[in-house]
């Protein structure tokens, strides 16, 4: 992984050498992976931004502590799931239930009528991203790490404090549900994307 | 059973399968009509996985964060400003606690030798022990209490070490 030609561990020597600027590129880089991690546990963009810089301000001043033994974006995750589990705490938000699928209330409004048109027009970036937000943030954590955030089973064991093992049955698990809820709720679409 | 092919050919997809499992999944994808139907249903879903759009913080996003760290500094590594030698001495006063116990209750008690058994070295006469006495001392409280809550404050201090290793070194410093 490189930003402008340069890899993290350079940035980081940079930035702990004293070039505070030389971290907007680390920020640059990894904004939309932290932002869209943290979208899976608020769904709600205000609190996901002001979080999401609370994750890069909590980097920045731990980064000596650092110690190249992992990814900085293993690390960086890492600092991202224990800032959003701390916010749901302090939120006092659904917390029990992270395990849980969060779907109850959505699939509620969906069963009782504004599905029809709206979610026929649906792209199916849209389409696949309202399927993801219907499973449990665990659910949506391990497919976000797994296909976007380049994280191996490993690394995401890490993150989650979880064995590789116990990720890779989540992740079969996960992605039974996705299909399970793009069939159900999304079956029009699904149906012409295997036409395709 | 369709589960069972549906994890085989997850994995299969993922890379994440041994030599074997891989040439069986092959086998059938080649020769079984419902197999392949599955690899396609998965292979679609596992492309829209990885096409997926990611969202885009504001355009302000990297300007604020820049504005916000530059009040702050790096802080210096956990590990520098942990005093090992605070550790150690605790340590050592914990284990010379244990081992005063321990002196102690051996020289209360009163030993006799046992004729009939020649095999063994003189064994404690517990029936003669006055456990009330030891039990009911004070300064055997105090010493035990204190025992405990350094055991204790040592398992929590382990325990953080633990933590701290797993998670690369930052949470606990997060979380305070």
């Amino acid at each position: 992984m490189t930003n402008n030609g340069q890899s993290d561990d350079t940035i980081i020597i940079k930035v702990l050498k004293g070039d505070q600027s030389a971290f907007a590129l680390l920020v640059e880089k990894y904004q939309i992976y932290v932002f869209s991690l943290v979208l899976r546990f608020t769904e709600n963009r205000e609190d996901a931004e002001e979080i999401s810089q609370d994750v890069f301000v909590k980097a920045y001043r731990s980064l000596a502590d650092f110690r190249g033994e992992s990814k900085f974006s293993t690390w960086l995750f890492t600092i991202t799931r224990t800032t959003c589990l701390s916010f749901l705490r302090k939120k006092k938000l659904d917390t029990v239930s992270l395990d849980n699928e969060r779907a109850g209330i959505q699939i509620e409004n969906r069963e009782s009528g504004f599905h029809a048109n709206i979610v026929e027009q649906k792209s199916r970036h849209a389409m696949l991203n309202e399927a993801i937000s219907m499973l449990g943030i665990d659910d949506a954590q391990v497919l976000n790490l797994f296909y976007k955030g380049d994280q191996t089973l490993e690394e995401i064991g890490k993150i989650m404090r979880l064995e590789p093992n116990t990720v890779k049955v989540k992740l079969h698990r996960a992605r039974q549900r996705l299909k399970d809820k793009m069939e159900k709720y999304f079956a029009r679409e699904v149906r012409e994307i295997h036409t395709d | 059973m369709e589960q069972e092919m549906e994890k085989m050919i997850w994995e299969y997809i993922d890379g994440l399968c041994s030599p074997s499992v891989k040439e069986m999944v092959s086998r059938h994808l080649a020769e079984d009509p419902e197999w392949k139907m599955k690899y396609n249903e998965l292979k679609t879903i596992h492309h829209l996985l990885q096409n997926e759009e990611l969202e885009m913080p504001s355009l302000r996003f990297t300007k604020n964060v820049m504005e916000e760290i530059a009040r702050y500094q790096v802080a210096p590594a956990t590990r520098n400003y942990v005093n090992k030698n605070i550790i150690r001495g605790i340590t050592a006063f914990f284990l010379i606690m244990i081992g005063g116990l321990f002196i102690y209750f051996i020289g209360q008690i009163h030993w006799s030798s046992s004729p009939s058994n020649h095999m063994f070295p003189s064994s404690p006469d517990a029936g003669k022990m006055n456990w009330n006495k030891l039990l009911n001392n004070s300064y055997i409280n105090i010493l035990m209490g204190i025992s405990a809550m350094l055991g204790l404050v040592l398992i929590d201090r382990y325990m953080r070490a633990k933590k701290n290793e797993q998670l690369t070194g930052t949470d606990s410093k997060l979380n305070s």
